[in-house]
């Protein structure tokens, strides 16, 4: 056995165990802490299976910004103090029965492949370079499955309605309370200072690579949106009230010009969300560039949480 | 040269997992929070920092470059975050 593949069995053996720690650990805060380190591991299997675009987004979302969210959850529980919903036998057998029906049908899928294995990688490597991008995962998410990634964008706008329907009417339209993180602290400030023009500037890298190199809108506006929480945490700067036109603009930035592309696409080229020839590339990285700004503010807005306070005039 | 650069290449990116395997070590033994996260930026520190050494002969200036921001990097939040969680363990003890 090679020093290689000594490795990936034992990052194997790692991610199962810490897959199990997850679920069996019975404190919340060391389940997240498990959740998380579960994330980055996966992003190191993902770069081992030469995903490096999936690696990326594995690391930013799956570690770093849920990781986020269920930490501010947990918080979020400690604070309201109540014992979690009491959950009966019937429901918990339930569960376990769909769990083990999804693992068996995973491992029919993975014991039994077909002698063939279905693939459009030939197809999309040949038909790329009429997009003018070089990178091929962007060329699938914004050329052949279009339709999916301004899907998903907009998956993630409804999340963020439904987190600030949370809210109570009094606070609608107000200030997102971030009382379940730390309160500042000059250690935290000093950071927030010297980060976030090293941050933006990696982030916005992130989105222009993404063309040609692994990277891409998410994976850049989750680096933007990590900066602009340091800086809301660090108090240096107030989270927005979710009231404000510039906020609600930069969140629907991203999905309208998407859309506006797309049924301009039925105009000068022949279908929806189908670029003019020649134009595919600017097109792509105006629709990447606004997608970025909007991911990053969804993102931010996401884990600052529901208003709690009235908007001050 | 090359061989001098493979040479030193071992001896620093060794030397470094030794920095790994004994900030580790610390980690599991130490008896309280304030030592074990001695032993952590020790590992951040050191242990990092003369990977980075000896991976520096191996790669092209740009990527060298890349290697030295992604440990100042490190360095900077490993700082931060042990600040951090020391002074939050000074307030609140080590439970809170």
């Amino acid at each position: 056995m090679s020093i290689a593949s000594v490795f990936d069995v034992a990052l194997v053996a790692l991610i199962l165990a810490i897959g199990a720690s997850t679920i069996l650990v019975r404190k919340a805060f060391a389940a997240v802490v498990m959740f998380v380190v579960y994330g980055l591991l996966l992003s190191i299997a993902w770069v081992r299976l030469h995903a490096v675009d999936v690696a990326l987004t594995e690391a930013a979302i799956g570690g770093g910004m849920t990781g986020l969210l269920l930490l501010g959850a947990v918080a979020r529980s400690r604070s309201v103090n109540v014992g979690g919903p009491w959950i009966g036998r019937p429901a918990r057998l339930a569960t376990c029965a769909l769990c083990a029906l999804v693992v068996a049908g995973l491992a029919i899928a993975m014991l039994h492949p077909p002698e063939v294995i279905p693939t459009l990688a030939p197809t999309v490597m040949e038909s790329l370079p009429q997009s003018g991008l070089g990178n091929p995962v962007a060329g699938v998410l914004f050329v052949f499955r279009a339709l999916d990634t301004l899907l998903e964008k907009v998956v993630l706008l409804l999340a963020l309605l439904g987190v600030w329907s949370l809210a109570p009417d009094r606070a609608w339209g107000g200030m997102p309370g971030l009382h379940v993180y730390a309160r500042s602290d000059p250690t935290l400030i000093f950071l927030a200072q010297l980060l976030p023009p090293v941050g933006i500037v990696f982030g916005i890298y992130m989105c222009w690579v993404g063309a040609k190199d692994p990277g891409g809108a998410f994976q850049g506006g989750t680096v933007l949106a990590a900066m602009w929480l340091l800086v809301i945490v660090a108090g240096l700067q107030k989270a927005p009230a979710i009231g404000r036109l510039w906020l609600r603009g930069l969140l629907v930035a991203g999905p309208v010009l998407f859309l506006a592309i797309g049924l301009a696409g039925w105009v000068f080229a022949d279908a929806f969300l189908a670029y003019p020839a020649g134009y595919a590339k600017p097109l792509i990285v105006a629709v990447e560039a606004a997608l970025t700004l909007s991911i990053a503010v969804a993102l931010g807005m996401l884990a600052a949480g529901p208003p709690e306070r009235a908007q001050q005039q | 040269m090359s061989l001098v650069m493979d040479i030193l290449t071992i001896c620093a990116v060794s030397a470094g997992a030794l920095f790994f395997l004994a900030g580790t070590v610390g980690l599991l033994r130490f008896p309280d929070t304030l030592t074990r996260l001695h032993a952590l930026t020790k590992v951040d520190n050191l242990g990092l920092g003369l990977i980075v050494l000896g991976l520096l002969p191996q790669t092209s200036s740009l990527l060298a470059v890349k290697l030295v921001i992604v440990w100042l990097l490190v360095q900077l939040s490993g700082a931060v975050v042990t600040q951090l969680i020391a002074g939050a363990v000074r307030q609140h003890g080590a439970d809170g």
